[in-house]
């Protein structure tokens, strides 16, 4: 217990160890997590994302040293990619950030997805409890660079930074379902570039088209320079403001914790089908019937539900399996 | 538990030169490890906070610029000031001259690797050498 003690107690080493040891499904700091949770949702969680190159690690630079001009101490969880060939990665969005470091009011740390899809990675959601715990009044996530469909950030963030820059494509791109339609604040950054004018523009009539109780605020940066970061902050502080006035915030929550439990019910249900011998052997031999069309797999599937409820009503057999 | 050994891979002090580093960083990541690269002209107290806010297992400082002597014990010293030196391998690479590495391994350096060393020699010390269990 001593470990969830010191992280209320703001001890950055705790935090770390704490973030690896949810990488790595640890049963005891999921343990320690449940029992702090009801001090979590105190800080405020902004997703930035947008695709490759758009310079989300240097906005999230600046984004930070203008929170913390403004008083607020901030966490940063930046994920990067990892192979899904070696495991490997190569996080290295601390590069543009090295000017945090030491900052005691500051935290960074860098996840690899692990091979979770959706632009975040498994143990995202509890790296952002244990910074909440830890203190933080900001949590800013940086998803990895998106496509078009990689709207996990949603059910993490309260409010959402999407981050374009011109010349990515024609106007159809975004009217395109997805992740144009997850940002709560627009930025073009880069904007000393051709074509930015017009990039605004055509976001500007995307969302026009919405007719949302909050139409998301674009404005222009240039993240080297520093130049835009006020309007960023001030755009997202609004959002957080309107969130706040109208019940969505806690509307949102509701949906992000429904979402969260579903996940999380789905990840251990899964574990404890392929845990046991018994249950691999059974279910390898539901596949091979299915292979051989001696029977479907919507029926299978039925099958795999029935086992598991007649399995949690006959007793714990796994006592990890649940907290 | 089988999880992914993480590794800080940076360059302290004064030094542009980056291609070495880059080549371990991509040679660890092709061993499964997650590399945390930071860039460079860090200073060592920079290097040590990353390290602890990245929970790493292994600090590899590459180092070109002649001022290994001053630059690398002073990590190992942070980083037992932090009391994380004893759960963290920290390496040495670049062009350091013979004569200098056995006064850095007294120093804390677990090993240094000069170039030409195989990047595979580097990637078997790290898995034989962590002092955290994985």
């Amino acid at each position: 217990m001593e470990l969830g003690q010191r992280l209320l107690e703001g001890d950055k080493k705790a935090a770390a160890r704490m973030i690896s040891l949810i990488e790595n499904d640890d049963p005891h700091a999921l343990e320690i997590l449940s029992e702090s949770y009801q001090y979590t949702g105190k800080a405020k969680v902004i997703g930035i994302t947008g695709p490759p190159g758009a310079g989300k690690s240097t906005l999230v630079d600046k984004v930070v040293k203008q929170l913390r001009a403004r008083g607020k101490t901030v966490g940063v969880i930046a994920v990067d990619p990892t192979s899904p060939f070696t495991g490997g990665s190569i996080l290295g969005d601390r590069i543009r950030m090295s000017d945090l470091n030491l900052d005691p009011g500051v935290f960074i740390r860098s996840m690899g997805t692990r091979g979770h899809l959706g632009g975040l990675s498994k143990a995202t959601l509890g790296a952002v409890k244990i910074l909440d715990l830890l203190g933080k009044d900001f949590i800013l996530i940086e998803t990895v660079g998106v496509g078009q469909s990689e709207v996990d950030i949603v059910k993490a963030a309260d409010s959402v930074l999407m981050v374009m820059v011109p010349g990515l494509g024609d106007d159809i791109q975004a009217i395109k379902a997805g992740i144009m339609e997850i940002g709560d604040v627009f930025v073009v950054n880069k904007a000393d570039r051709d074509g930015a004018d017009r990039t605004k523009m055509e976001i500007e009539m995307m969302l026009d088209f919405s007719h949302q109780e909050w139409r998301p605020p674009v404005s222009m940066a240039v993240a080297v320079n520093n130049k835009g970061i006020d309007e960023i902050v001030d755009n997202l502080e609004l959002h957080l403001t309107f969130l706040e006035e109208s019940g969505k915030l806690m509307e949102n929550r509701v949906k992000n914790s429904e979402m969260e439990i579903l996940d999380l019910s789905q990840t251990a249900l899964l574990k404890h089908m392929t845990r046991s011998d018994d249950n691999r052997a059974w279910l390898r031999g539901l596949a091979e019937k299915i292979a051989r069309r001696e029977l479907d797999p919507y029926t299978g599937s039925q099958m795999v539900l029935d086992k598991m409820i007649t399995q949690s009503i006959g007793g714990g057999k796994d006592e990890n399996t649940e907290s | 538990m089988d999880r992914p050994i993480r590794v800080l891979v940076a360059k302290p002090g004064l030094d542009g030169h980056d291609r070495g580093a880059k080549v371990i960083a991509r040679a660890l990541r092709d061993a499964g490890m997650e590399v945390i690269y930071t860039g460079l002209r860090l200073t060592p107290e920079q290097i040590v906070q990353a390290a602890i806010q990245e929970d790493v297992d292994v600090v590899a400082l590459s180092i070109l610029s002649g001022a290994h002597g001053h630059l690398l014990p002073k990590v190992v010293n942070l980083l037992k000031q932090e009391d994380a030196y004893d759960e963290i391998l920290v390496l040495g690479g670049g062009v350091i001259p013979e004569e200098d590495i056995p006064g850095l391994k007294e120093k804390g350096i677990a090993e240094v690797f000069t170039p030409g060393t195989p990047t595979t020699v580097t990637i078997d010390f790290i898995q034989n050498n962590l002092k955290r269990k994985q």
